[in-house]
C-alpha cells in the first residue's frame, strides 16, 4: 500500500487520479527497497570514488578495474524476507538475483560469497531455515557453475523469525566492454528475453520492505519466486555472447518490481513506450498490473538497434530461450504503457524514478553497554563452548554443500580470505561483520568490520580494491533503529577513508523484526571486499613451528562470541590503529612468515586452534580475556625462525603441534585434547546431520 | 588428434575442459554446443560435467535424449574414445554407454570434497599411465553421484577388469568410512564393454595443474592422449 502521504503527493503531481497499474508502479518503485529514501542522505556520505573505480554505486553492479585487461563486476543483495517466508526458494532467487546483475553488466560471474545469519540452532525453525537457506543457496550456485568461495555464519536468537541471506557476486569483464543499464538512443527496441512472465513475486519489492507478521509464511507464499536456475545458466552465456557482439546498447536484469522496475530505471535517462500485451506469459488472462510487477525470475531487457533485431534474437534462440519485443526508447521523458490499444500508465518518468521523497527519521542513540562480569564457569568449560559455538565450529557442513571448484579459479579457500587466480594475479575475497559488537556500539562496530575485513585479506598478503555492503537492520521508525543505521554508516565511511577503499555498492535492507517470534535484529551491516595481491595458498600452521602474537589485548568482550553465551558483558572492541595491516602485509609478501590469522571472533582461542590445531602456548594476562576477548589489533603468525622478525614487537607464546592444546599461564593451566577440540568444532556438524 | 568437449544447456564443466585439454595436456579441443552436432570425425568426447537440462526429470536423462548423444554413442560403438565426467558418467549411464545408474547420495546432500580414488586397472585407454593399485586424489562434486549396480553386474564388471577407480582411504583401502556418497562397493570409474568409455564421478579436469593443489587427474587425459598416439 501506498503511505496516504505519498498517494496524496502524486496526485497533486499529476493532478488526476491515478490507473491501476500507476499505484501499482508507485507502491514498488517508491518503496524503501526500490528507493532507498530513508537512507539516501546517509549513503551520499560514503566514499565511493578511487582510482579503480570505473563505474561506482547506481547501476546494477560496480565496475572496478583489476588489471589493464580486466575489471570485477561487483554487487551485493540481501534476500530476507523471502528466504524466512520459503527459505530454499527465497535464498535460491537471491542467488539468481545478484547473479543477474552481474551479467547485466556483460560480466562472467567468477565467484559468490553468502554471509548468513540465522537464529540458534536449539530453535527448530531455525534449523529448518538454516538446512533449506543452505541448500537453496548450493542448489542454485551449484547448477549455474558459480563458486561460493566464501561465506559468514552468525546464529543469535535475534535472526529468529528474520533470518538474513545475504550475497556477493563478482564477475569479470574487459575494462571498455562493459555494459550499463541506462538506455542510449530514442527509436531502439526494448528486448525482453528468458523466461516467460508468470503470476509469481508479485509485489515482492513492497513485501521486502514490511515487517513480517506471523501469518506472512501463509499470506505471503505467492510473493516469493521460484528460482530455475537452469535457465538462469542459459541466460549466462546467451547474455555474455550478446554482450560480445558489441550490438547491446544497454542491459539490465529483471528484479525487484518486476518488469515496471527494470523498464522504468533503465529509460529514465530518456523515457519509453512499452506494450503490455506482447510480453511472453506463462498463464493465461493476466491483467496489465500482474504482467508488470511479477517478480518471475531468470528474465533480462536489453536495447537493440531495430536493424539489429534478427541478430541478436538468433543468440537468444540458440540458447533455447524465448523472447519478446516489447516496446521502444522514445526521447519524451515519459513511461507510458498500452495494453491491448488503451494507455494504462502514463507518468513523468523522474516521478517514477527517484521522485519519491526521502523519509526524514529521527534517531537517538541507545546504551546497552553493560559493565563485565568474570564468568564463574571454569576455564575449560568456557573455550570447549566457545569451540562449539556454531559461529566458531567448523562450517564444513555448509561449504561441503557448495562447488567451490568450479571454473579452475579457487587456489585458496582456507584462512582469512579466498583466493582465484585471475590473469596473472590473485582476486581475493572477504566478507562479514560482528552483530553483536555493532549492537553495542554501531559507529565502532562498523568501522572494525571493514578492518577485519582487510586483516583477512592482510593476512594473504592482499591489498583492498573495494567493498560493498548490505545494510541490513530492524525499522528505522524506532529512533535507537535510525541511530543505529547512521552511526553504522558513519563508522563504514570513516573506516573506508582512512583506509582508501572505496564503497562501490550496496543494498539496504530494513524492517527486519518478527512478531511472531518478539525480534528485532541487531544492525547487521555485512561487508563484502575484495582484494588483490600474488596469488597464494593459505597453509596452517606446520607441526614445530613457533607462535607469535603482535598487538595488544584491550578489553573488548562486549559482543564476543562468550559474550553471547553467558552475557558476561563488556564494551564492545575499539578501532585498532590500522596501520598493523601494512606491517603485516609487508611481512607475508616479504616470505618473512609462513601464515597468519588475525585474531576476532573467538578470540586468540579459536586463532590458535585453526591455525596450528594444538600448541604448546605460554601467555600472561587474564586467561578468560587472554584467551576470548576479541578486540581488534592483534594477530597470530607462525614462523620456522624468530629472527625473521627482527625489529617487530612481537610476542613470542608458543609452538605448533603435539598431541593436545597446553596453554599456561601464571597461575593457571588449560589442557584441551585433540579429541576434545576436534568434537567442539564439529558442533554444527553434528547438529545438523543427526 | 582432436578432441570435442559437448556443451548442452545447463553444462558448466566444458569451458574447464576444454581449458585443460587444449592449454594444459595440450591438445586440439573443439567446445561443441548440442545442437550442432558432430560435424567432423574426433578422436575422444569428453561429456563434461555440470547440470544439463537443469537435472530436471533424472540427472543426465534429458541429454541422453537429444540427437547428439546418437552421434556419441556411434562414435563409441565405432571403437571411439568417450570420457563422461560428472554429469558427463550420469549422462553415459543413462544412455546405457555404461552398466548400472549414479543415483542421490546417500547422505541426500551435495558434496564437493578431494577424496582418495584407488586406481583399479591401468591397461584401458583412460588409466595406463597409472601404476595400478595407486591412490591418487581428485576433488568430487555432485549430489546425485552414488553408483548402484546389481550383484551380477558388479561381478561382471569385476571380472571383465571394468572398474577403473574405487574410492579408498589415504593408504588405498576401499573402506565404507572413504566412501563419501554411499556408493556400491566403493566404485566411483567404470569402463563400458569394449574398454573405450570411461564414466566417472571425480573431476579430474580439477586436478591437472599444480596450482589447484594435484595433477593426479591430468594422467587420464595423458593417458588417452598416449593411446591415441600409440594406434
Amino acid at each position: 500500500m501506498l503511505s496516504p502521504r505519498d498517494e496524496e503527493y502524486i496526485k497533486n503531481q499529476l493532478g488526476r487520479d491515478l490507473s491501476p497499474l500507476e499505484y501499482a508502479c508507485f507502491e514498488n518503485l517508491w518503496s524503501e527497497h526500490c528507493s532507498y529514501r530513508s537512507t539516501k542522505p546517509l549513503l551520499r556520505s560514503l566514499p565511493t570514488n578511487g582510482e579503480n573505480v570505473l563505474l561506482g554505486p547506481g547501476d546494477d553492479a560496480a565496475i572496478v578495474k583489476f588489471s589493464d585487461d580486466i575489471a570485477l563486476a561487483i554487487g551485493m543483495e540481501s534476500h530476507n524476507h523471502p528466504s524466512y517466508v520459503d527459505p530454499y526458494d527465497g535464498a535460491a532467487t537471491g542467488v539468481g538475483g545478484i547473479v543477474r546483475d552481474i551479467i547485466s553488466m556483460g560480466a562472467r560471474p567468477v565467484a559468490l560469497m553468502d554471509p548468513l545469519f540465522f537464529g540458534d540452532l536449539s530453535g527448530e525453525k531455525n534449523r529448518y531455515i538454516f538446512e533449506h537457506v543452505v541448500a537453496g543457496i548450493g542448489d542454485y550456485g551449484n547448477c549455474i557453475g558459480v563458486p561460493v568461495v566464501r561465506g559468514d555464519l552468525v546464529f543469535d536468537n535475534r535472526y529468529s523469525g528474520n533470518p538474513l541471506v545475504n550475497v556477493v557476486c563478482v564477475g569479470v569483464v574487459h575494462p571498455d566492454k562493459y555494459l550499463t543499464a541506462r538506455v542510449k538512443k530514442p527509436g531502439s527496441r526494448l528486448i525482453l528475453y528468458g523466461s516467460s512472465t508468470g503470476r509469481d513475486g508479485l509485489g515482492g519489492a513492497s513485501f521486502a520492505s514490511r515487517d513480517l507478521s506471523e501469518d506472512s509464511e501463509s499470506e505471503d507464499r505467492p510473493a516469493v519466486q521460484v528460482g530455475d536456475p537452469y535457465t538462469e545458466k542459459l541466460l549466462i552465456e546467451a547474455t555474455l555472447e550478446l554482450a560480445a557482439t558489441g550490438k547491446i546498447l544497454s542491459c539490465r536484469d529483471l528484479g525487484a518490481a518486476g518488469l515496471a522496475g527494470a523498464s522504468s530505471e533503465m529509460s529514465e535517462t530518456f523515457g519509453a513506450r512499452l506494450y503490455a500485451d506482447r510480453v511472453h506469459l506463462r498463464e493465461e488472462n493476466m491483467s496489465e498490473v500482474e504482467i508488470f510487477l511479477a517478480e518471475s525470475q531468470e528474465r533480462m531487457l536489453i536495447e537493440v538497434q531495430p536493424e539489429d533485431i534478427d541478430e541478436i534474437t538468433a543468440i537468444i534462440g540458440k540458447y533455447d530461450l524465448k523472447w519478446s519485443d516489447i516496446g521502444e526508447v522514445i526521447s519524451e521523458p515519459k513511461y507510458i504503457v498500452s495494453f491491448n490499444d488503451e494507455i494504462v500508465c502514463d507518468l513523468p518518468i523522474d516521478l517514477l524514478v527517484g521522485g519519491a521523497p526521502e523519509e526524514a527519521w529521527s534517531g537517538s542513540p541507545r546504551d546497552a553497554v553493560k559493565e563485565y562480569r568474570r564468568p564463574e564457569t571454569s576455564l575449560k568449560d568456557l573455550c570447549i563452548k566457545v569451540l562449539s559455538h556454531p559461529d566458531i565450529a567448523k562450517k564444513d557442513w555448509v561449504s561441503r554443500q557448495y562447488d567451490h571448484d568450479v571454473q579452475l579459479g579457487s587456489v585458496s579457500l582456507g584462512g582469512g580470505a579466498a583466493c582465484l587466480r585471475l590473469g596473472d594475479a590473485g582476486l581475493f575475497l572477504s566478507c562479514g561483520c560482528s552483530p553483536g559488537q555493532i549492537y553495542l556500539r554501531p559507529y565502532e562496530g562498523t568501522a572494525n568490520a571493514v578492518y577485519e575485513n582487510a586483516a583477512n585479506l592482510a593476512v594473504m598478503g592482499a591489498e583492498p580494491l573495494c567493498i560493498v555492503n548490505c545494510l541490513n537492520f530492524a525499522s528505522p521508525v524506532h529512533d535507537e533503529i535510525f541511530w543505529e543505521i547512521s552511526e553504522s554508516v558513519r563508522g563504514m565511511g570513516d573506516m573506508c577513508r582512512r583506509l582508501g577503499i572505496p564503497v562501490v555498492g550496496g543494498n539496504v535492507s530494513l524492517y527486519n523484526e518478527s512478531d511472531e517470534f518478539g525480534t528485532r535484529i541487531p544492525p547487521t551491516p555485512t561487508i563484502g571486499m575484495v582484494g588483490k595481491g600474488v596469488v597464494r595458498k593459505y597453509r596452517p600452521a606446520a607441526d614445530g613451528q613457533k607462535l607469535v602474537l603482535i598487538g595488544r589485548c584491550d578489553g573488548g568482550m562486549g559482543g564476543s562470541v562468550l559474550d553471547g553465551i553467558t552475557g558476561c558483558g563488556g564494551d564492545a572492541p575499539a578501532i585498532p590503529d590500522v596501520s598493523v595491516l601494512d606491517l603485516v602485509r609487508a611481512l607475508v609478501r616479504d616470505g618473512k612468515i609462513s601464515s597468519a590469522t588475525d585474531i576476532s571472533h573467538g578470540g586468540l582461542l579459536a586463532a590458535v586452534v585453526y591455525l596450528a590445531g594444538t600448541a604448546d602456548l605460554k601467555l600472561s594476562g587474564d586467561p578468560v580475556e587472554t584467551l576470548l576477548s576479541e578486540s581488534y589489533g592483534r594477530f597470530l603468525l607462525a614462523v620456522e625462525d624468530e629472527e625473521s622478525l627482527e625489529g617487530l614487537d612481537y610476542e613470542l607464546i608458543g609452538t605448533a603441534g603435539g598431541a593436545s592444546l597446553k596453554i599456561l599461564f601464571d597461575n593457571e593451566g588449560l589442557i584441551l585434547g585433540k579429541d576434545e577440540i576436534d568434537s567442539a568444532i564439529n558442533t554444527t556438524t553434528k547438529i545438523m546431520r543427526y | 588428434m582432436r578432441f570435442a568437449v559437448i556443451r548442452f544447456g545447463g553444462s558448466n564443466c566444458d569451458l574447464d575442459a576444454v581449458h585443460v585439454l587444449q592449454d594444459v595436456c595440450g591438445v586440439d579441443t573443439d567446445p561443441v554446443w548440442y545442437k550442432e552436432g558432430l560435424s567432423r570425425k574426433y578422436d575422444a568426447i569428453l561429456i563434461p560435467g555440470g547440470f544439463s537440462y537443469g537435472d530436471y526429470l533424472r540427472a543426465g536423462a534429458i541429454a541422453t535424449r537429444t540427437p547428439i548423444m546418437k552421434d556419441v554413442i556411434r562414435h563409441a560403438g565405432a571403437g571411439g574414445l568417450v570420457i563422461g565426467i560428472c554429469n558427463g558418467a550420469q549422462i553415459a549411464a543413462e544412455s546405457e554407454l555404461v552398466p548400472g545408474v549414479f543415483t542421490i547420495n546417500e547422505y541426500p546432500k551435495f558434496i564437493c570434497e578431494d577424496v582418495c580414488l584407488r586406481v583399479e586397472n591401468n591397461s584401458s585407454p583412460f588409466t595406463s599411465l597409472y601404476e595400478e593399485g595407486e591412490v591418487i586424489r581428485i576433488p568430487i562434486a555432485h549430489k546425485e553421484g552414488r553408483y548402484v549396480a546389481d550383484d551380477e553386474t558388479i561381478r561382471r564388471l569385476e571380472n571383465e577388469c571394468r572398474i577403473a577407480f574405487k574410492f579408498c582411504d589415504e593408504s588405498g583401502n576401499v573402506t565404507p568410512e572413504a566412501n563419501p556418497n554411499g556408493a556400491t562397493g566403493n566404485i566411483t570409474g567404470i569402463l563400458g564393454d569394449k574398454g573405450n568409455v570411461l564414466a566417472m564421478m571425480p573431476h579430474p579436469e580439477r586436478a591437472a595443474e599444480e596450482i589447484l593443489g594435484s595433477t593426479d587427474g591430468k594422467k587420464i587425459f595423458d593417458s588417452m592422449i598416449a593411446y591415441l598416439e600409440s594406434l
